[in-house]
């Protein structure tokens, strides 16, 4: 028998063996099940469950003992009823250089910035994935240029960022959107360069002892549009997003001391019609081993103010946050939070609980509710007034 | 008269000290020896799992990656990234270790990529659903205790001194820990913990110790046994290496983002 010692053999099989050994592919893959307890506002909206698959796999790949990395997170969504809620994105395609006082990142990605719970005030970079939840923590994915520099003062990070992600809202269709309907193919921007303005910001960060300070500035799109009242030609009215250039200038901090945390977020902004500041300011304290158990009580309070107050594009212009966090630090991880936010002004209320535990070594099953209370007509809360929802999303984690 | 009883107490005292440890002053002794002979490692880089075990038998996995940066004068810097389970892979944990104050963590949350700075007063929480409690994988460091050495016993054939010693951290989950620390090694070879009331709550076990750089002794399996629920963790440490050249950079936030 001929031994195979083709070259191009050789190569095939050194190339086999390369990417066999490069990288490692992980992920999840979910069934999303949303149970609504009243009829919808708008007749369109006519469902009462709702069933989506998720998919997010991850690769990824490092090199040079961990300094040099690569990242590519794709993430897929099927709705049932919803088509603008079934979408592709790709969450991360990045590229990481990190050297001793500086790193490098280009590409694609998130980044979160801030401390509270109840509203991620500060929070920027990212254009929210408004389809996923209305909890604002489902980001697209950003492009950037992002250079960190350390150095023993604390860490400044750069970031240019070519191309504007437009807010993804819910479709004719989908429950928890506005009313009426936001149509995102009639967004309006304030530059005329439209998606393709060039926003950059700058954010420094440290701790000194037991407080962690970020100090940021953000010059750009803005990622929450204002929402302006259109019609079409059959005289149905829809809201156009509208995208201003504004600068804002942030502050988030979080003091921990001992079992208690203190938190704040603050910031200022203009170029969004009327120059405004808001703040998120709270703290969160927690019970360690309550009744000689294992399970751990966290108590959360938060203030969340925003100066534009009835007019201001979020829900949080006076508003109060309490909730209860448990985890039980169990095998299975169980853990559940539930909030309650009261609003000062308009006296509604919004109800949220979620609770997740792990099922044998891969399966993970969450539980979500949402639940609004007396919303008035004024308040943006009230679109949602009718779309209480409770959830169900089992997780296979590879 | 007076003066003559004040003097033999003196000359007690001092010949006490000189001639003769007390139990206390011994079992410090013990311990500032064992931390002297596991100095300068300089760093280390280990791979763990953790079997979890219920009363019924069935067990759970953990995988994570430890690194350790030796701080001399101060508890040592630590950062661990699971791997398993799935859910959490990624999560990285980010902890600078002290003697008597709490520790400085952060928690890095790879879904909403976020660092989380948390509360460390819990050392004495459970560590992954496991029978460890943070406090017993946090760095040994030699004020942490209150000694006293009880006796000498052989254990399992190997010479040990017998030493009871008492945290000094305020939120300790432990009034007492009575070590069996091996005489050749200056490691421990097995470790009881006893509860805030005093009762006997675990005992952990140190297997298979083997000698690196011709100076570290490291356990390559550690079994922990809860005697209240009946559960027990068997965590088995592999790929141990030493002086990889890290340093503060390489415990700082930014490092915690990118851990995977």
């Amino acid at each position: 028998m001929k031994k195979i010692t083709h070259p191009l053999f050789l190569c095939l099989l050194a190339l086999t063996h390369t990417v066999s050994q490069a990288g490692e592919w992980s992920g999840f893959a979910g069934l999303e099940l949303r149970g609504f307890n009243q009829t919808a506002q708008d007749s369109r909206q006519d469902h009462s469950t709702n069933f989506s698959f998720v998919l997010e796999p991850e690769y990824y790949h490092k090199w040079d003992g961990g300094d040099q990395s690569i990242a590519f997170v794709p993430y897929l969504r099927l709705d049932e009823n919803d088509n603008e809620r079934t979408h592709f994105d790709i969450r991360e395609l990045t590229y990481l250089k990190a050297a001793e006082n500086w790193e490098l990142r280009l590409g694609i990605r998130k980044v979160f910035w801030g401390v509270t719970e109840f509203q991620h005030l500060v929070d920027i970079i990212n254009q929210t994935d408004l389809v996923e939840n209305l909890d604002t923590e489902d980001k697209l994915g950003q492009p950037m240029i992002n250079l960190a520099l350390i150095n023993d003062w604390g860490t400044v990070d750069l970031f240019v960022m070519p191309y504007f992600r437009e807010r993804y809202f819910p479709g004719t269709s989908g429950r928890l959107r506005t009313i009426p309907e936001t149509r995102q193919d009639r967004s309006l921007f304030e530059s005329a360069a439209k998606e393709k303005h060039i926003d950059l910001a700058a954010r420094y960060s440290h701790y000194f002892g037991d407080w962690d300070i970020g100090l940021s500035h953000f010059y750009g799109t803005s990622r929450d549009p204002r929402l302006l009242l259109g019609t079409d030609n059959s005289g149905t009215p829809f809201l156009i997003p509208f995208y201003d250039i504004i600068n804002q200038t942030s502050l988030d901090v979080q003091a921990t001391k001992g079992n208690m945390l203190w938190k704040f977020e603050g910031l200022h902004r203009s170029g969004q019609a009327s120059t405004y500041n808001a703040l998120a300011a709270g703290f969160e304290y927690t019970f360690v081993g309550i009744m000689n158990s294992a399970i751990d009580l966290g108590v959360l309070g938060e203030y969340h103010y925003d100066e534009r107050g009835e007019s201001a594009i979020s829900i949080f212009e006076d508003d109060i946050g309490i909730g209860a966090r448990l985890a039980f630090n169990d095998v299975q991880s169980t853990d559940a939070l539930i909030g309650l936010v009261w609003d000062r002004d308009s006296g509604g209320q919004f109800f949220n609980i979620e609770a997740s535990r792990r099922i044998g070594d891969n399966w993970l099953l969450e539980l979500q509710g949402r639940f609004f209370f007396g919303q008035k007509r004024r308040d943006p809360a009230f679109s949602f007034n009718r779309d209480d929802y409770t959830e169900l999303f089992l997780t296979y984690n590879f | 008269m007076k003066k003559k009883w004040i003097l033999s107490i003196l000359l007690t005292l001092l010949l006490n000290n000189v001639f003769a440890e007390t139990p206390k002053e011994k079992g410090l002794a013990i311990a500032i020896e064992a931390d002297k002979r596991d100095s300068g490692w300089t760093d280390q880089i280990a791979d763990m799992s953790m079997i979890l075990k219920n009363k019924q038998g069935d067990t759970s996995e953990r995988v994570m990656r430890i690194t350790t940066l030796e701080v001399p004068g101060d508890g040592d810097k630590s950062l661990i990234t699971f791997d398993d389970p799935k859910d959490i892979k990624g999560t990285a944990f980010l902890s600078h270790t002290h003697s008597l104050i709490p520790d400085d963590q952060w928690l890095y949350l790879p879904a909403l990529k976020r660092v989380k700075r948390i509360s460390s007063s819990n050392k004495s929480g459970p560590f992954v659903g496991s029978e460890y409690a943070y406090e017993d994988l946090s760095s040994q460091e030699v004020e942490k205790y209150k000694y006293k050495w009880l006796r000498d016993e052989i254990l399992n054939g190997r010479d040990t001194f017998v030493i009871e010693r008492y945290p000094q951290y305020e939120h300790s989950g432990y009034t007492r820990q009575i070590v069996w620390l091996d005489k050749e090694m200056y490691q421990p070879l097995k470790l009881d913990f006893f509860d805030r009331k005093n009762s006997e709550l675990k005992t952990l076990l140190f297997l298979d110790y083997k000698q690196y750089l011709d100076q570290y002794w490291r356990p390559d399996s550690m079994q922990m046994t809860n005697h209240q629920n009946g559960k027990s963790t068997v965590l088995s440490w592999t790929d141990y290496k030493f002086k990889n050249g890290l340093s503060d950079r390489d415990f700082d936030k930014n490092t915690l983002k990118r851990a995977r």
